[in-house]
């Protein structure tokens, strides 16, 4: 039984691990466009600004 | 370097951007971040293709695309920026797009269902890890509850329970706290009650040392609720955020006219009194005001209702939002005065407004008995077994016991799950559902009144007289109509189009503003325009309004009407079947109305109605004990709009009718209006079935809790199958064949 002395917070501290990945990608706007994401995780290289000349 | 920005530094710049400027001082040139809402973005490609276009704008350092809400965000380098310069270059890259105006909902920055969205994931994180450790209490072997472990894991789960019920449960708590301090009950006052009555009450079994704890039930009901209040949130946040967009990509140019003769284009909120505005023949008057100079015709049918054009010439008022048909024309902006239609239908807005507050939605109606019922039940109990001797402890725990198993978890879920499936529904068919209660609004209609222009008919002029043009004709006056954007013009091409497939555009055309086109050709100049452009006589003059003229053949006359929408007889036929009574109220001439009426089977009709008219009608409805559905478009109809019981607009409708509609349909047919209908009342059906199983459920569980067959296990089993039954329930709406029925 003593096992649980230390299963139980290692447990607790990884679920919390968990919540607070989720709450930190949920408070840097990667849940605002989930559609927007699906298609960006398959390009390339972000559009940068044409140079002028280019 | 201009490039794509990430998500977490938009997130980051436009906290630091609010933060920089105070509240309530957002003015649109203190900004350096555009908001634009962008049409037909429908994939990565496309979402690639607008961040190109506006990272190649000079001035900008950074932009953001976000398919879910159809916008982009755009940061500009050091000062702000104009949004002209973004929707040209959107516009060559093939996209309709408008800036937002700065009110509208900030998808990055204050999203409201963001916050509740980490609620959920707290209270979700609890529920799992609370659950956890009760099954091992109710499976466990121990020696029950004396035994040293039990108590470590309720005390364990009091640990977790207590902060998270604390922080997760405050959506509940200050909306109870809200009415109550007003004196009335909602859904979330026994919630409320429920989850703090049964976390003390657990605390204190906990420390007595029984099993009669109830953590896990109270931590999964705040969960379930949160799932329902937060879908519910996200499904109005995407209504409201598409109908800001389709206002949005409605709104309009000015070319304002600087002092020293210069032009510049702004976006029309930007307009101020005063200003001197350059409106090209077919555009639409970007502002309020009056004619400064120049005579021309304007179609008022979107301000008015009325279709006959009327001729404006100096100093005569003009309003936002109607056809400029003449000659090219300079205003002068003027704010609203006192006299003014607009002053006139803010007044009546503002008076309908305050009428319509007064709505007790269904859950709240049902909270109002169920409360008292509830606690008083739980009371009983606690007196009933005091008196029958087993002790003040037993007594508690059964009072207990009976409090968790009626908590209304699937009560307060009956309606929102219904609500959060029709409006998917409705929002796959492209009508966006904005009032929260307005589905059940809807739903209690039983008459339904139409306005005429711009609802029951397309709102755009369209070739009347077709069968009496011949196809060599039509074809080469579409040839020369194509180069104009004028109203006529465009509904020439649209006619050709329709009938010979294709419209080949003729060079060298030549157009004069407020008269017509012309083309020189080899046997001499043909004209498409007004009579006298086209040297009809006057005494054919006045037959229509737009002729065609080539050398050595009679002049052809082109006749223009406002057609019924295709579906609107059919509609309309559908809402009487079901037992609806249709009227028609226009601000239209007699013969126009009269004609449309009979062509769309509309018995009661009545023309010439000024907005103040259109709303006595209503109330004299309203004293007759009908609840009026209104669906209009004009100006003239927002005070009606918001007067009505419920009500729909399309989505061509006027900024402030779409703004005053419970919702509004894209498309242009009329039948999403029986849709609409069909899902409000389906909806409503759906939400009683939902109470019953809600009632039921505790018809069932609520004598065994107060015999004191109760515990825990059963409690939160109980519980959970009931809410996902209502919601399974709910789900069918989504898919199910719908009929509007009597």
């Amino acid at each position: 039984m003593t096992s649980l002395a230390w299963l139980i917070p290692i447990a607790l501290f990884l679920g919390g691990l968990g919540l607070a990945g989720f709450i930190w990608a949920l408070k840097s706007g990667q849940y605002e466009d989930l559609d927007g994401a699906a298609w960006r995780a398959l390009e390339d290289d972000p559009p940068e600004k044409p140079r002028p000349g280019a | 370097m201009a490039r794509t920005i990430a998500a977490d530094e938009l997130v980051e710049f436009k906290q630091r951007e609010a933060g920089a400027s105070p509240a309530g001082s957002r003015a649109p040139s203190s900004s350096r971040t555009i908001t634009l809402a962008v049409e037909n973005m429908h994939c990565g490609g496309c979402m690639r293709k607008v961040e190109t276009a506006l990272l190649g704008v000079p001035g900008v350092a950074a932009a953001r695309a976000n398919l879910s809400a159809r916008r982009a965000t755009v940061i500009f380098d050091r000062d702000a920026g104009a949004a002209a310069p973004l929707v040209d270059a959107l516009e060559k890259a093939g996209f309709k797009a408008a800036e937002l105006a700065p009110d509208t909902i900030d998808n990055e920055k204050d999203n409201p269902a963001r916050p509740l969205l980490a609620r959920l994931a707290v209270a979700g994180f609890a529920a799992a890890n609370i659950m956890l450790l009760s099954v091992s209490v109710w499976s466990g072997k121990g020696g029950g509850a004396d035994d040293p472990t039990h108590a470590l894991f309720h005390w364990l789960s009091a640990a977790i329970a207590l902060p998270v019920v604390a922080y997760a449960g405050q959506p509940f708590f200050s909306s109870a706290w809200g009415v109550l301090k007003r004196g009335r009950v909602n859904m979330d006052v026994p919630i409320s009650l429920a989850i703090w009555l049964s976390a003390i009450m657990s605390l204190y079994q906990t420390m007595r040392g029984t099993d009669q704890v109830y953590f896990d039930a109270c931590v999964t009901l705040l969960f379930f609720l949160l799932i329902g209040r937060y879908l519910d949130q996200r499904v109005r946040i995407t209504a409201r955020g598409a109908a800001e967009n389709l206002i949005g990509l409605q709104s309009r140019w000015a070319h304002v006219i600087a002092p020293d003769g210069t032009i510049e284009r702004l976006p029309s909120r930007l307009v101020e009194p005063g200003m001197r505005i350059a409106v090209a023949a077919g555009e639409r008057f970007p502002a309020d005001g009056v004619i400064a100079s120049g005579t021309t015709i304007v179609d008022e049918s979107l301000i008015t209702g009325e279709t006959t054009p009327r001729t404006a010439a100096a100093d005569a008022v003009v309003y936002a939002g109607s056809v400029n048909l003449g000659g090219p024309v300079e205003m002068e902006a003027r704010a609203a005065e006192n006299d003014t239609l607009l002053a006139q239908i803010a007044r009546l807005m503002a008076t309908a407004e305050q009428a319509r507050g007064r709505y007790v939605r269904l859950a709240d109606r049902a909270a109002r008995f169920y409360a008292p019922m509830v606690h008083s039940l739980a009371l009983a109990s606690f007196i009933g077994w005091m008196i029958a001797g087993a002790g003040w402890e037993h007594a508690l725990t059964i009072a207990i016991a009976v409090l968790i198993i009626t908590c209304p978890c699937a009560l307060a879920l009956a309606v929102p799950a219904v609500q959060v499936a029709a409006s998917a529904r409705l929002f796959d068919k492209g009508i966006l559902l904005k009032a929260p209660d307005g589905l059940e609004r809807l739903a209690e209609t039983d008459v339904a009144v139409f306005d005429k222009t711009g609802t029951l008919t397309a709102g755009v002029p369209s070739l009347a007289n077709g069968d009496a043009i011949d196809d060599a004709t039509l074809m080469a006056a579409s040839a020369l109509a194509a180069a104009s954007r004028h109203p006529y013009a465009q509904a020439v091409t649209q006619a050709a189009k329709a009938r010979l497939g294709a419209v080949s555009a003729a060079g060298g055309v030549e157009e004069k503003p407020g008269f017509g086109l012309r083309r020189a050709t080899d046997g001499g100049e043909e004209r498409l325009g007004s009579a006298a452009w086209c040297g009809v006589d006057d005494a054919q003059a006045s037959a229509a309004s737009l002729w065609y003229t080539r050398p050595g053949a009679a002049p052809v006359a082109f006749r223009f009407e406002d057609k019924l929408r295709e579906d609107a007889a059919a509609t309309v036929d559908a809402l009487i079947r079901a037992g609806y009574r249709v009227e028609l109220l226009s601000g239209d001439r007699i013969e126009a109305v009269a004609a449309a009426a009979s062509a769309a089977h509309i018995a009661d009709w009545q023309a010439g109605l000024k907005p103040d008219e259109k709303i006595a009608r209503l109330d004299e409805l309203k004293a007759e004990g009908r609840r009026v559905l209104m669906v209009g478009d004009g100006l003239n109809d927002a005070p009606a709009l918001a007067a009505a019981h419920a009500s729909a607009s399309p989505s061509t409708a006027a900024d402030i009718s779409q703004t005053a509609s419970d919702a509004v349909f894209q498309g242009a047919k009329l039948s999403p209006v029986i849709e609409l209908l069909a899902t409000a009342k389906k909806a409503r059906r759906m939400s009683f079935q939902n109470f019953a199983i809600a009632f039921g459920y505790n018809i069932v569980f609520v004598p065994l809790a107060i015999a004191g067959f109760v515990n825990p296990l059963v409690a939160a089993i109980a519980m959970s199958t009931s809410s996902i039954f209502v919601t399974l329930n709910a789900v069918r709406l989504r898919t199910a064949k719908l009929e509007l029925k009597a």
